[in-house]
């Protein structure tokens, strides 16, 4: 079992021919993922060709849109790799195809295009990851993203974050434990997929037996999440924030991790989530061990 | 990237805001001249991208030009939030009969736009918050379908805009929506806006935050970029394509990925709390591709920063390898040359990691610890900072 991602995932990529989709569309694949085209307005009708695992070639068509790609292979999920001027529209026409899931790998989206398309999935079919966001991955099944699929194997727990090498990282120190899935939420102001969605799957997810969280300063997702657990979460779940260091009014790396006016801080989340019951980790190497210590006790 | 007033109302004109643009200066004998030529009492304003400059001293009133020129002179001399005051803006004085607060801006708790208002004070607004919340009002603004004449009235409406001033309110909250939506803005400010003699309305000050993400679309705001604030490492990385952010401590950091770094920052800041309490230097992501070229701009802008006294290289190989990693570090070391003369310690995991630690093994650079796991690192450089003198 999984959350949002199986291995009877039919993926797939719109921007397929670029170089980055290109790149990841052959470790999709590699992976395991169930990848069965991709999406070029202006190359519709030709086809890629990449490797399965077993090294034999696959021909994958290349459509014009993501409704006819659906139509034509029954896909349910989408992975982008759009430069940030053509996302809003890549994504509004993935939510008009409505797709089941859509991964917004695109680092550098405006704001304003993420709140447009965030306002008009409301109400749809679409489940949208990112952007700016690593993908997710359920180990031994499928990858939707670009998260190295040869990290970890499958097991018990199930990770969700903001960064996309602290899921590498957290991913690599657990690695003896295993992941039910592995989701980047990314590190934008506007995502789609929130900790408490997440939060919520793994909970009602048989397979996933504890969850981390790993935050970052900036905005109130993890107060927030901390909340929901509070309320809703029986499984045990560890967390840790990044950013403590970080000085108000600079944004560190991602469009999103910036403290402004005193909120937003790594302390004000770590008070949070420690308020509800979590266990927050000073290091990734000691929020593994504290969730090391949950999965020796279960 | 926020703005200045001056700019912030350059915007706010382009769209119809009424607001006086004023001359903005660098001198204080510019400033005595700008008075003269605008005639009758002026306020001198520093033009620094913080808040409280009434507070700071940094808002003066001058009756004459040679007022102005003594205002203009202590007001350049002044440092905001340890902002240096490089220029001020001069205006006529226009005593408001009553001052209002109107903003709109990111949302991002609710993924959408957020317009706050009062007709209760202006400037101490956030006082007002405190004291009568009820008198500052926060209405939602759907991102799909942003503000229209109707959503305008609605706002001033709710927001209880004195009924002479009515259509004047409606129109500038327009206009206003107008700078958010088409500047990309994620705040646009104005405070006070101003009812003045003849009930007028006009904006006396505003602050816009303009989405960097977006500059594709505007060209024309690299120009509101200020470079003679930028911190001269700051600007050299820039310059070089790196994501720097420059900090007080003595251990330099470089590292790929957003989150990782500034995991690493907070790592380094604990372990140092065994080492005299030093700290992390900088910020500095270098991303997926640590190829020699990028590795060595980065080790350029680190070492080049006299507070740094050890260098912490911090890599999870994802999608780039560890070798490709080690060969830039030990690339990077031969192209600085004796420039390098400051110890690194290097942790690398991940994708083909032992190639990596092996590649750097080989190498044996008189400099160049390598460590296995990120917290023994970020001790090691720690200590190594603290014994340099840090």
């Amino acid at each position: 079992m999984s959350i949002f991602l199986n291995k009877d995932s039919k993926v797939i990529v719109q921007g397929i021919t670029g170089g980055e989709g290109t790149k990841h569309t052959r470790l999709m694949l590699k992976a395991g993922t169930n990848v069965v085209g991709g999406v070029n307005a202006r190359k519709a009708g030709t086809t890629v060709t990449h490797q399965d695992p077993d090294g034999n070639d696959v021909e994958l068509p290349v459509f014009g849109s993501v409704a006819e790609a659906i139509k034509e292979t029954g896909a349910d999920v989408s992975v982008a790799f759009v430069p940030p001027a053509f996302t809003k529209d890549a994504v509004i026409e993935a939510i008009d195809a409505e797709i089941g899931l859509l991964v917004i790998i695109t680092e550098g989206v405006p704001v304003q295009d993420s709140a447009e398309f965030w306002a008009y999935a409301q109400g749809k079919s679409t489940r949208i990851i990112g952007p700016n966001c690593p993908g997710i991955i359920t180990p031994g099944e499928a990858l939707a993203g670009i998260t190295p699929a040869t990290i970890s194997g499958s097991g018990p727990v199930g990770l969700v974050s903001k960064s996309g090498t602290l899921t590498y990282q957290m991913m690599f120190e657990l690695k003896d434990f295993g992941f039910s899935t592995a989701i980047g939420i990314g590190g934008d102001p506007i995502i789609g997929t929130t900790h408490i969605d997440a939060l919520e799957a793994f909970e009602n997810d048989p397979d996933t037996k504890a969850i981390v969280m790993i935050g970052e300063i900036g905005g109130d997702a993890e107060e927030k999440a901390a909340a929901y657990i509070k309320e809703h979460v029986t499984k045990p779940v560890v967390g840790y924030v990044a950013g403590f260091t970080a000085p108000e009014g600079k944004t560190m790396g991602h469009a999103g991790a910036i403290v402004s006016d005193g909120a937003g801080t790594a302390q004000g989340k770590k008070e949070a989530l420690e308020a509800a019951g979590v266990k927050v980790g000073k290091t990734p190497s000691e929020t593994a061990q504290l969730m090391r210590d949950i999965l020796n006790g279960l | 990237m926020d703005l200045m007033e001056y700019q912030a109302k350059e915007l706010f004109a382009k769209h119809g805001v009424k607001a006086t643009l004023g001359t903005v200066v660098q001198t204080a004998e510019e400033a005595r001249t700008a008075a003269e030529e605008l005639g009758g009492v002026t306020v001198i304003k520093a033009q620094v991208k913080a808040g409280g400059r009434g507070k700071a001293g940094g808002v003066k009133i001058a009756k004459t030009p040679d007022e102005a020129f003594q205002h203009a002179e202590a007001i350049l001399a002044l440092t905001i939030k340890d902002l240096p005051v490089n220029r001020v803006l001069v205006t006529p004085a226009t005593p408001p009969v009553e001052d209002y607060y109107f903003s709109f801006l990111l949302d991002r708790s609710n993924r959408s736009y957020l317009c706050i208002a009062s007709v209760e004070g202006g400037v101490e607004i956030e006082e007002v918050a405190k004291t009568n919340p009820d008198a500052v009002k926060k209405i939602p603004i759907d991102a799909g379908t942003g503000v229209d004449e109707a959503k305008a009235t609605a706002i001033v409406e709710e927001v209880g805009f004195p009924a002479e001033l009515r259509d004047q309110a409606i129109s500038m909250v327009q206009q206003l929506w107008e700078v958010f939506v088409e500047e990309d803005a994620t705040l646009v400010e104005v405070n006070p806006l101003a009812r003045l003699e003849g009930d007028v309305l006009e904006a006396l000050d505003g602050k816009v935050s303009l989405d960097e993400n977006a500059e594709f679309r505007h060209e024309d705001h690299a120009e509101f970029e200020d470079k003679d604030a930028a911190d001269p490492l700051e600007a050299k990385a820039k310059a070089k394509g790196l994501n720097y952010v420059k900090l007080d401590g003595s251990v330099g950091i470089i590292g790929n990925g957003a989150g990782l770094v500034m995991s690493t920052l907070d790592v380094v800041a604990y372990a140092g709390e065994a080492h005299g309490g030093v700290k992390p230097a900088n910020f500095l992501d270098i991303g997926g591709g640590a190829s020699a070229e990028v590795m060595a701009n980065g080790l350029d802008v680190i070492l080049n920063d006299d507070q740094v006294k050890s260098v912490f290289v911090n890599v999870f190989g994802g999608i780039t390898s560890c070798d490709a990693v080690a060969n830039g570090i030990v690339g990077a070391l031969e192209i600085l040359g004796d420039e390098a003369s400051k110890p690194l310690v290097v942790r690398l995991d991940g994708n083909n990691v032992e190639e990596g630690r092996r590649i750097l093994a080989e190498a044996n650079h008189p400099l160049v610890t390598l460590e296995e796991t990120m917290d023994g690192a970020a001790d090691k450089a720690a200590e190594l900072a603290h014994k340099a003198g840090a």
